[in-house]
């Protein structure tokens, strides 16, 4: 009877069990440095992670419900607008830039590509207001929400109060941007001894890499972070009818120098992330190199290591170049770009 | 007749009597109450104006600005700092209600002097959204008054039109803002004003709460250590003339009465 008893316990509890849900949890790969936003005030909880989630993949986010934060950023593009030059908004609206990547956002210091942004949790106020991206009031959005079925019990798991206030808006939409994070790629297996080795050519490229490349593209993010103006030529161009050019960096800091400079991007994935630089003026990686070797153009805020000796550009051969993106292709992390986790099809 | 006298010394002592030194171990509020004016005319949506330096005429739709961290001072050079977390304040002509605010658990003292900021101090500006509410919350109060694309508060926010203005749309709109940069320097419209009560005193007791009325002339916008002319520049927002504009906002300000009730 005793025995009977015990098999019935057991039995309850298998019935009992659901198909396990994967705990998230925000892990610092072993080769990257610390990351530079806040995790304490902020930290990446199961709950908070699918209500950013739920709302990056949201188009309830814009005026007219028909962008939400995935239009531009496409998960197997490593969260860019693939093959857009410049980004698209609502009403089929152009944006001033090419859609960044979303990636390894905890350790950037600044957001787009001029840094106006300083934290990634004010972050989302920008496409959300901007009248060619989603072009919705922030007060609008937050009122929406509060009224949606789903929406105030997921703030109650997440945050314990189904209050929807701006601050747990935007902590659980940089919750999920947080978790974008990229370091399986084959580069990286390598590097951490993970017994992945690299092709002779793609060795070559990373030496020629580090002496050529990495003064901008430096460490594990591939990027310093830095703005620099890397001799694209400056451009007027009619944005949605309007005449603009585009002055980068100088539109936050108003500082003259800053005139044309732009962020140095991560060179994660970017592969993938095709077309290049801040207008997505250049479509391939061999066109990408090719200005860097013959296309500098001059300026006075011309980044000084792209005119060395009085000589604009870098020295490289066809040779090089080649090798160059044997390496850079080793940067394509699959792992990320097919993470369920982070999949809109798997809410 | 010495009666007389007698009583009516009695009378005065008793008049002193019944008000006592200030005590600062107690607390009181104080009102600040802004009135917006166009030079001499009181300001209204919908009226035109005409500046007597340019003769521009102009018909203002909009006018808000920030006035934060509130000292006061009281006439025994004693000085209060309201607590920064209850120093944001955005008065807004459209709200009647904005254009007066009571400041709490001020200590007892006789104060003829207040001291402001016009905008939002960058250390605010760079806090965690979190402590970003009551009116610097952007889905709130300060909604409008936020740049998302460049983070960072408005400080002051004026519209009209003006047949002066060569914009399409013959508006005019001046957005002035700017804290100094987070990472690199850029340009600062914050502002700084302190104001004597000249003669009077804002007497601060437990029970009793005084007004201090100050008055905003926006007028001096335009007319100030910069001639802003709306047919020059009739959209002003982040830069580098929105300093000027602050140079002349800082005298927009001045001290008129206070009610001691």
């Amino acid at each position: 009877m005793k025995y009977i008893f015990y098999v019935g316990i057991l039995i309850l509890g298998a019935c009992k069990q659901q198909p396990q849900e994967p705990q998230i949890q925000f892990q610092n790969p072993s080769n990257f440095p610390e990351p530079h936003y806040n995790l304490s005030r902020n930290p990446v909880t199961t709950e908070g992670f699918k209500l950013g989630k739920m709302l990056f993949f949201d188009s309830i986010l814009s005026r007219d419900g028909t962008i939400s934060c995935g239009s531009c950023h496409i998960q197997s593009s490593a969260f860019t607008q693939h093959g857009h030059d410049l980004s698209h908004g609502i009403d089929d609206q152009l944006t001033l830039r090419n859609a960044p990547p979303i990636m390894n956002l905890a350790w950037q210091k600044e957001f787009f590509w001029d840094g106006g942004v300083f934290d990634l949790d004010l972050f989302a106020l920008a496409p959300i207001e901007a009248h060619n991206e989603m072009d919705e009031s922030i007060a609008n959005v937050l009122n929406k929400l509060r009224k949606h079925p789903k929406y105030p019990q997921m703030f109650e798991r997440a945050f314990g109060t189904s209050e929807i206030t701006l601050d747990r808006f935007l902590k659980a939409l940089s919750q999920f941007q947080l978790m974008a994070i990229s370091a399986n790629s084959k580069y990286d297996k390598y590097i951490r001894n993970e017994g992945v080795t690299l092709t002779t050519d793609e060795l070559a490229g990373l030496e020629l890499f580090k002496v050529k490349c990495s003064s901008c593209h430096q460490g594990e993010l591939f990027t310093d972070l830095s703005y620099r103006n890397n001799g694209m030529i400056p451009q007027r161009f009619k944005l949605n009818g309007i005449d603009t050019i585009d002055t980068g960096r100088e539109r936050i800091t108003l500082n003259p120098n800053d005139q044309f400079k732009f962020k140095v991007p991560s060179l994660r994935n970017v592969e993938i992330t095709r077309p290049y630089m801040h207008n997505g003026s250049l479509r391939t990686l061999e066109q990408v190199l090719d200005h860097y070797q013959t296309g500098v153009k001059d300026h006075p805020t011309l980044d000084p290591v792209l005119k060395q000796n009085g000589k604009l550009g870098i020295d490289l051969t066809n040779d090089e170049k080649k090798k160059i993106i044997e390496f850079l292709k080793t940067l394509t992390d699959e792992e990320f770009l097919k993470n369920p986790i982070l999949s809109e099809e798997n809410p | 007749m010495l009666a007389i006298i007698a009583s009516t010394i009695v009378i005065s002592c008793k008049k002193n009597d019944t008000e006592p030194a200030p005590n600062p171990n107690l607390t009181g509020s104080l009102e600040v109450e802004f009135e917006n004016f166009v030079g001499t005319q009181k300001f209204a949506f919908g009226t035109t104006y005409t500046n007597p330096n340019t003769n521009e005429t102009f018909t203002p739709s909009m006018l808000r600005y920030f006035i934060t961290n509130i000292e006061l001072k009281a006439s025994n050079g004693t000085i209060f700092t309201v607590p920064q977390n209850d120093s944001y304040f955005l008065i807004d002509q459209e709200k009647p209600e904005s254009l007066k605010f009571t400041l709490n658990s001020i200590p007892e003292g006789d104060y003829n002097e207040i001291s402001f900021t016009i905008g939002v101090d960058s250390l605010r500006n760079t806090k965690p959204v979190g402590e970003r509410t009551g009116n610097l919350d952007i889905s709130g109060t300060a909604q409008g008054m936020y740049w998302s694309w460049n983070s960072g508060y408005i400080f002051v926010k004026f519209e009209g039109s003006s047949p002066q203005s060569t914009a399409v749309d013959q508006k005019y709109r001046y957005h002035i803002g700017g804290f100094g940069g987070y990472s690199s320097k850029t340009i600062n419209c914050v502002r700084k004003k302190t104001l004597s009560f000249g003669k009077d005193v804002a007497k601060v007791r437990t029970n009793a709460a005084p007004t201090v009325h100050l008055i905003t002339d926006v007028m001096k916008l335009f007319n100030g250590s910069t001639q802003l002319k709306i047919a020059d520049n009739n959209t002003v927002m982040f830069s580098p003339f929105g300093i000027n504009i602050a140079n002349n906002y800082v005298d927009m300000f001045s001290y008129d009465h206070v009610h001691n009730d």
